[in-house]
């Protein structure tokens, strides 16, 4: 017995030790640039693939109009992409430490985000709406000051009502669909949010609405680390022709239907 | 973001400290600071109030289970329409306490704010109700153990010296049963300061939302949740060293 817990012991600090010496490694996916030797370099994207139409999985890829957009881009430049899917909290700070060259997930552009990264042009944009349920009191955008708002945590729709509202009209759920069931039992008087989940909730419970206002049109862009701006040039450029071409748009057509 | 990396340059380094410190401003700054605090006074207003109410319903029922496994016999054999109504009351009791502890408290509480308090806007006041009701539960069972763990002879001296039932509870039961069940007590009034980090759940501010809101905003998980776990660990050490204290001040009279 105290033999095997010697050896577990070693182990155990080995393993410690060898977890803190990984932490200062980081992969250089940048070095290959100056390999000319090298068949194809490889564009690291990271994602959330939680957040349908943008990125979700099929069929066990990764699919979606960022999944779509990101390839045309490493197409342009000739490079191989390669879709991380990690947890969206992570994807600045990865993209901060350059464990991955961009990230790209319905990242709506914001004065907090751009102190960690930089970002691209705008390639899409998200709307943000506002649920009541019908025959409510609130009618426009303007009615909603002085009016309880629910909310779903740490999202853009959290962030601009409290700037616009302030925080005692804000009350936070974990997910939509709770706020949404707050909105049912009276609890808030209306919910702001994505549009796209805001349909399907409306769809799925009687007597609600989506004010014909949008609350905020949100511009999602391409984020890159402060000191990457090589890359972030490359890519801005290529993402610009395919605006301009028209691709972008097909892409974004192909997924929402109007 | 390599957080463990990060604590660990920090006391590599000294003029790592001035860059954490700064990130701390940056965290809090911008009037966060006064989320967290308000989450802080949210938590610490729905802990005092279930605590409070945790232990009224606590004694209540303890009450009624003790005296109805202490009295059965006799009142049985007395016949009567009070040992009826104690065994129901004793029944309810006993159901009280197999939903209660059989269900999660995050399931109660979302129970209760969105089916039993349809109408309550406030979002504390339903956590206070779920979850002095949840630690009632606890709390009555933590006292019945008390009140049984007491000799049998305490009682009867206490009978025999012409005390009717309510006042040999009031004065030689309780009394002693109150010492021998304080650890553990304080045990659930620990845990239940813990348990209201659920609170979040149904758009209560309490701490910890609040350090997941901060952290939403700032995209910094490290300082915010160190914050919120140190405060906790605070607010738990505070409560341990008054039980401590009233802990050795009801032992004096042993001497």
């Amino acid at each position: 017995m105290k033999k095997f817990l010697k050896i577990a012991s070693i182990v155990l600090v080995i393993a410690l030790v060898a977890s803190f010496a990984a932490c200062g490694t980081k992969p250089d996916t940048n070095a290959d640039e100056n390999k000319a030797d090298e068949p194809k370099a490889v564009l690291t994207m990271a994602t959330n693939a939680e957040f349908p139409p943008y990125e979700y999985v099929e069929n066990g890829e990764i699919v979606g109009i960022d999944a779509e957009i990101a390839q045309l881009i490493a197409d342009k430049l000739g490079m191989e992409l390669e879709i991380v899917d990690i947890a969206f909290d992570s994807i600045i700070p990865g993209v901060q430490s350059k464990k991955y060259d961009m990230g790209m997930a319905g990242l709506t552009v914001n004065d907090e985000r751009l102190e960690k990264v930089n970002f691209s042009t705008s390639y899409a944009t998200g709307v943000q709406v506002v649920i009541v349920k019908e025959g409510s009191a609130i009618k426009t955008l303007d009615d909603i000051a002085g009016k309880k708002i629910g909310v779903q945590t740490s999202t853009t729709g959290d962030i601009y009502a409290t700037d616009d509202y302030g925080e005692e009209a804000i009350t936070r759920y974990d997910n939509g669909a709770v706020a949404v069931q707050a909105l049912l039992a009276d609890k808030v008087d209306c919910v702001i949010i994505d549009n796209e989940p805001a349909k399907s909730y409306v769809a799925a419970n009687e007597g609600l609405q989506i004010l014909d206002t949008e609350y905020t049109v949100e511009e999602y862009a391409i984020c890159f680390a402060k000191d990457n701006t090589e890359l972030q040039a490359k890519v801005d450029a290529a993402l610009k022709e395919l605006i301009a071409d028209g691709s972008v748009q097909a892409v974004i057509d192909k997924y929402i239907k109007k | 973001m390599f957080r463990p990396c990060f604590v660990f340059k920090i006391f590599r380094k000294g003029e790592r400290m001035k860059e954490l410190w700064n990130e701390i401003l940056f965290v809090f700054g911008d009037g966060r600071h006064e989320l967290m605090i308000n989450g802080f006074l949210n938590t610490l207003k729905i802990t005092a109030g279930a605590l409070v109410l945790g232990i009224v319903i606590g004694i209540l029922v303890a009450a009624v289970r003790s005296s109805f496994d202490k009295n059965r016999e006799s009142m049985k054999k007395r016949g009567g329409i009070g040992y009826w109504v104690l065994s129901i009351i004793n029944a309810v009791c006993k159901v009280y306490l197999t939903v209660i502890r059989g269900t999660p408290v995050v399931v109660q509480l979302m129970i209760m704010y969105f089916v039993v308090f349809v109408s309550a806007k406030d979002g504390v006041p339903v956590a206070i109700v779920a979850f002095g009701i949840n630690s009632g539960a606890y709390v009555a069972e933590i006292f019945r153990a008390g009140i049984m763990s007491i000799d049998n002879g305490q009682f009867e001296a206490g009978r025999s010296l012409g005390f009717n039932y309510v006042q040999t509870m009031r004065y030689i039961i309780i009394p002693q049963m109150f010492k021998a069940v304080l650890p553990t007590l304080c045990n659930e009034f620990i845990a239940l300061i813990k348990e209201t980090s659920v609170a979040g759940y149904v758009g209560v501010m309490d701490l910890t939302k609040s350090g997941n809101v901060v952290a939403g905003r700032t995209f910094e998980y490290f300082i915010p949740l160190f914050t919120v776990a140190i405060i906790y660990l605070v607010i738990v050490m505070a409560l341990t060293s008054l039980v401590g204290r009233l802990e050795r001040r009801l032992r004096k009279s042993e001497r």
